[in-house]
């Protein structure tokens, strides 16, 4: 899922006036996962403007924000929506820019979208894909050293990796001791110096458009 | 001797490193290259070393180059895509350059510019194929050059790594891409230098292991501090009873060398700061 932070409530404050009529747009998706724009985020977030002398004209969780047809959906008919000022969107940007298909209002991001996410447990995120468009953890026994290793290297280990982690972060594994250390246990660490993979060629589609008779119901 | 050739012979092979300055002040780094000239057969120029910036190596080694001396062009991975990579190697080549260090590099968050983009486009097995590749006349992109670079390859390995198997799979892995010589990390034990060196020697490639003096009771700490730096105990206390760690830190440093003239390919010696010593160390490390 995407995980996002909080941004400082302070910075939020700056953004608004005692006139404004902030409503504010929370998702049930993944920032409700993330605890940042869930109902509950809403409410603390409202009780600290309320603190501060702002108008909360109301708020909306959002099924899915990122999705333009629920946004649409489910705030047009909404009259808190409509006699707001300005709008508080505690979502990802995907979900901000379906929000602003629909209104001319500013919209205040209230969020930091960090990266997608790999959930340990709740409160616990890592990075561990950067959907860089060319997915080859089939070949680095299904860990991803694009994204895990600190230099992005493909075809192997800098020589920096002391005891399991990183030169670059003591904290850190190497991504490619964890490589290593998963493919001795099928006794195939050889496949670490016999498979080369060439430069990589990523041009990134920024959208994707099926035709209606490719999409499977 | 260039220094391809001498990696043919069975010389003790010895090189040594300088920094690019900080700056245009160029006449004291060109001093200690005229000492190293007379004592060693290359001198590496490192690149940004810790992603630090400096003059850039291409230029030093050209410098060092119009003075008569063997020089070894060190590319790292970290600032340049694969453009400006290839560039630089046809770049080397034009200006007479062919002996070429290939390292990833330290990542930018240990230098000065911690928030800038590490580019890391193409990883040292592909730069290393890349520049195999130039000499047969064709670049990445699939495009005929006119003329085409001639190169003597090199990567790093650290013996010190751990888990060990994982750095010795890269290093032949490194071999297997096309280097002509190794280059390693600072070793302070012996024992494991030879016990690494034991299980790659058959691979036919020259290792010289990398040696540093420590200056002072500081600089020990310091270099403890480094991830895989292993220090033994008994040359830990040395430095910390010498009456002079600075001399004690030479001694040490000279009878490491002599106890691998016995059976390593040769020594790459990273001073710091102190190079103008080397020619001192060296005359030691034959005598001990
Ligand atoms: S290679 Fe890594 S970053 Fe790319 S898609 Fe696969 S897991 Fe994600
Ligand atoms: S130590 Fe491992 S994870 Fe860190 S940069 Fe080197 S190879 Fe990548």
């Amino acid at each position: 899922m995407i995980i996002t932070v909080q941004k400082n409530f302070s910075d939020l404050l700056m953004q608004t006036t005692d006139k404004d009529k902030i409503f504010i747009v929370g998702c049930a998706g993944c920032a409700t996962k993330c605890n940042t724009g869930s109902e509950a985020a809403i409410l603390e977030i409202e009780e600290n403007f309320k603190q501060n002398n702002r108008i909360v004209s109301g708020f909306a969780v959002l099924d899915t924000a990122c999705d333009i047809r629920v946004a649409k959906k489910e705030l047009i008919k909404n009259n808190n929506f409509s006699e707001a000022t300005i709008i508080l969107a505690l979502t990802c940007g995907a979900g901000i820019q379906a929000i602003e298909k629909i209104t001319d209002l500013k919209i205040i991001a209230g969020l930091d979208g960090l990266f997608v996410g790999t959930t340990e447990r709740i409160g616990v995120y890592n990075q561990y894909c950067s959907t860089c468009g060319q997915c080859i953890v089939d070949k680095t026994a299904g860990i991803c050293p694009v994204t895990r290793c600190s230099k992005g290297l493909i075809n192997g280990p800098c020589g920096g990796f002391v005891n399991g982690k990183c030169e670059v972060d003591q904290e850190k594994d190497c991504a490619w001791v964890l490589i290593y250390e998963k493919l001795k246990k099928t006794n195939s660490v050889n496949i670490i110096k016999d498979t080369y993979l060439p430069p990589r060629n990523i041009v990134k589609p920024k959208n994707i458009i099926y035709k209606k008779k490719d999409i499977k119901q | 001797m260039k220094f391809k050739n001498k990696l043919a012979t069975n010389d003790f092979i010895i090189t040594a490193e300088l920094f690019p300055p900080k700056g245009t002040e160029i006449s004291t780094l060109l001093n200690k290259a005229d000492i190293l000239a007379k004592v060693v057969d290359a001198i590496n120029i490192t690149d940004n070393q810790r992603a630090s910036m400096r003059v850039g190596s291409l230029a030093i080694c050209k410098l060092l180059k119009d003075r008569g001396y063997e020089s070894i062009l060190q590319m790292t991975c970290r600032d340049r895509n694969r453009i400006a990579l290839q560039s630089d190697l046809l770049s080397a080549s034009v200006l007479g350059l062919e002996n070429v260090l290939i390292l990833s590099g330290d990542h930018t968050s240990a230098g000065e510019y911690i928030g800038t983009k590490a580019v890391y486009d193409l990883d040292t097995i592909q730069l290393i194929k890349a520049a195999r590749l130039l000499e047969t006349g064709v670049d990445l992109a699939g495009k005929k050059l006119k003329g085409s670079p001639k190169f003597c390859l090199g990567a790093v390995a650290n013996p010190t790594a751990s888990p060990l198997d994982l750095q010795l799979l890269m290093l032949e892995k490194k071999i297997n891409a096309g280097i002509e010589f190794v280059q390693t990390q600072t070793i302070f034990d012996i024992v494991q230098f030879q016990k690494f060196f034991d299980t790659i020697r058959y691979k036919n490639i020259k290792i010289l292991p990398g040696v540093t003096v420590i200056k002072s009771v500081a600089f020990m700490e310091f270099l403890k501090k480094l991830p895989g730096v292993n220090i033994p105990q008994n040359i830990q206390d040395r430095i910390l009873s010498a009456k002079n760690p600075f001399d004690e830190g030479i001694q040490i440093c000279a009878e490491t060398i002599c106890k691998l003239r016995d059976f390593a390919d040769g020594v790459h010696i990273m001073a710091i700061g102190i190079e103008e010593y080397i020619p001192d160390i060296l005359k030691k490390s034959g005598k001990i």
